[in-house]
């Protein structure tokens, strides 16, 4: 066994643990860290599989800012962690049908049926390869109108996402850090001169 | 030298023999970056108090120089205090994976044409990739100390970390951009020729976003919301003591002279000297790499000395609407300017 094997079934040994973690954990949040784990591994896997971009790419986008943000709504959740064991054995046909499916859907990709000759597997270069320039280059040519509309679709579903969900509360304050800093002395302060106040009440204010 | 070492272990297995040259390899680059984390803890205190008319500290050892070594020491025997019903694998976890990225991020730092750990072609998206990930110590940290504070330092740091990445991320576009390059040894190459050949001048807005948006993400101030004596005591570490106190103490150096390191690698020309004659030549690469990265790091620590604390609501502001579409127009610039004016030499 390679160095490369070795570490090809090690991280994918985590990512099967990890995977199987997201799902028999209590504790949400923990579920949530252990799907970080699963990522991470995941993109281990990749790298074994030479293609250090895509793997980059899936530990900055989804452990790095997905992720984050998924944990960010988690935790701040007050869950039950009694109610939620309550529903297994209502769920578990309807899971099991579906884990039943995606079975039988690898077993398929993997037996014959599926042209797996089609796909040829991943050829490795000399040096001097660039991954990510090889990638580039298909996207921006061959690919660039499903590339672009893929994007828009992306850009339309932020749009609508925060059109939907924000609300604008009347009587809100703002801050408006333009005014805030146009603003001079003599809008704010008033100089007034006047005389000087009669003795006794120097005394009394000292 | 690596003759001397084949040589040398000649007996081991071949994979063993690879494993443990690469391991000495990481020793020789973590025990100095140790040694100059600790030293820049020293100087923080002793160049803060100067620019405050104090003097910091002058009693451990000559002129106060082995105050950090004191520190240490001190950390490293107190007790641990692991708060009741926190969670406790998490809680001790927290720490290392704060320290983790920041350490493992300098393997494919070049310190010089040669020098570098592992050359891989798209280093620039891995350091990326390491940098976005030191957050999770900080909210893992928030999470499972069971307070309140805690926690709200967590959220905190996770909000501001997520959007100052995005402006990180496009002036490292830029960069990519001028360069035509991901690898950072190739990007110091294709600035060679002189300080006016280095990319801060063709990237200013972004050299600037760029290192702007690298204080916000290691913590520092004037961005250290998550932190915040004043309001939430000392934040996501409030609860950690000794030796896992200072880990993240590490971390948030560590990370610090990593900002400056690439700031100098990416905008200053790395290991180039500024003028290419022959009095400047004649300095080895390591000399000017560490020179610049000392002037960079010396920016961290007089913006603490000089600026307040940014608000909340601020540092949402600067980051999303600033600091993001200061990078966008200017990667549109560097596009059309390359493409389609006469001045094209300057963006590449």
């Amino acid at each position: 066994m390679t160095l490369l094997q070795f570490s090809f079934y090690l991280f994918s040994a985590i990512l099967v643990f990890a995977a199987g973690m997201v799902v028999t954990v209590r504790n949400p949040v923990k579920s949530a860290l252990f799907l970080v784990l699963a990522f991470f591994s995941a993109a281990c896997v990749w790298i074994t599989l030479q293609a250090e971009f895509l793997a980059i790419v899936l530990v900055l986008v989804y452990v790095g800012a997905v992720m984050v943000l998924f944990l960010f709504v988690v935790m701040m959740l007050d869950i039950d962690l009694a109610r939620l064991r309550a529903g297994f054995a209502r769920y578990l046909p309807v899971g099991g049908l579906i884990a039943a499916l995606l079975a039988a859907e690898i077993v398929l990709v993997i037996h014959g049926t599926f042209p797996a000759d089609l796909y040829s597997p991943p050829i490795v270069d000399s040096t001097g390869h660039s991954n990510t320039k090889a990638l580039g280059s298909v996207l921006y040519t061959h690919y660039v109108y499903a590339f672009e509309i893929a994007a828009l679709i992306l850009l339309v579903a932020i749009v609508a996402a925060i059109a939907l969900t924000m609300r604008k509360r009347p009587g809100t304050k703002y801050t408006h850090p333009g005014r805030q800093v146009k603003v001079r002395r003599e809008d704010r302060l008033k100089l007034i001169s006047m005389k000087a106040e009669g003795k006794s009440a120097q005394e009394g204010t000292t | 030298m690596h003759e001397f070492y084949l040589a040398l272990t000649g007996w081991l297995p071949q994979y063993f023999q690879t494993t443990l040259w690469i391991c000495l390899k990481i020793v020789a680059i973590l025990a100095p970056l140790m040694l100059c984390i600790t030293y820049l803890l020293f100087a923080e205190r002793k160049v803060i108090g100067y620019m405050q008319t104090r003097v910091g500290p002058n009693r451990v050892g000559p002129k106060g120089w082995l105050q950090p070594i004191a520190d240490a020491l001190k950390l490293i025997f107190k007790e641990i205090i692991i708060p009741a019903r926190s969670n406790r694998y998490l809680f001790l976890m927290a720490p290392v994976l704060a320290l983790a990225p920041a350490l493992a991020a300098w393997a494919v730092i070049p310190f010089t044409d040669t020098l570098v750990l592992s050359n891989i072609d798209a280093s620039l998206l891995y350091v990326l990739a390491l940098t976005s990930m030191g957050v999770y110590g900080i909210i893992i940290a928030g999470w499972a100390s069971n307070s309140k504070y805690a926690f709200l330092g967590a959220m905190r740091s996770a909000a501001q970390i997520v959007a100052y990445e995005i402006a990180m991320g496009f002036a490292l576009v830029g960069v990519l951009m001028v360069a035509g390059s991901l690898n950072l040894r190739e990007i110091v190459i294709n600035q060679s020729g002189g300080f006016w050949q280095w990319y801060w001048l063709p990237l200013l807005p972004l050299c600037v976003v760029y290192f702007v948006s690298g204080v916000a993400e290691t913590n520092r101030a004037p961005f250290d919301v998550a932190e915040g004596e004043s309001e939430i005591v000392a934040g996501f570490h409030v609860e950690y003591s000794g030796m896992a106190f200072a880990v993240f103490f590490l971390a948030e150096y560590a990370n610090m002279i990593l900002i400056a390191a690439l700031t100098v690698l990416m905008f200053l020309g790395g290991w180039l000297p500024p003028v290419e004659v022959e009095p400047f030549t004649l300095l080895p690469g390591l000399f000017w790499f560490g020179a610049k990265t000392t002037v960079v790091t010396f920016l961290f620590l007089w913006l603490r000395a000089t600026f307040p604390r940014y608000r909340y609501d601020q540092i949402m502001r600067l980051g999303w609407k600033v600091l993001i579409p200061v990078t966008l127009v200017w990667i549109g610039v560097i596009g059309i300017g390359r493409f389609y004016t006469p001045v094209g030499h300057v963006f590449s």
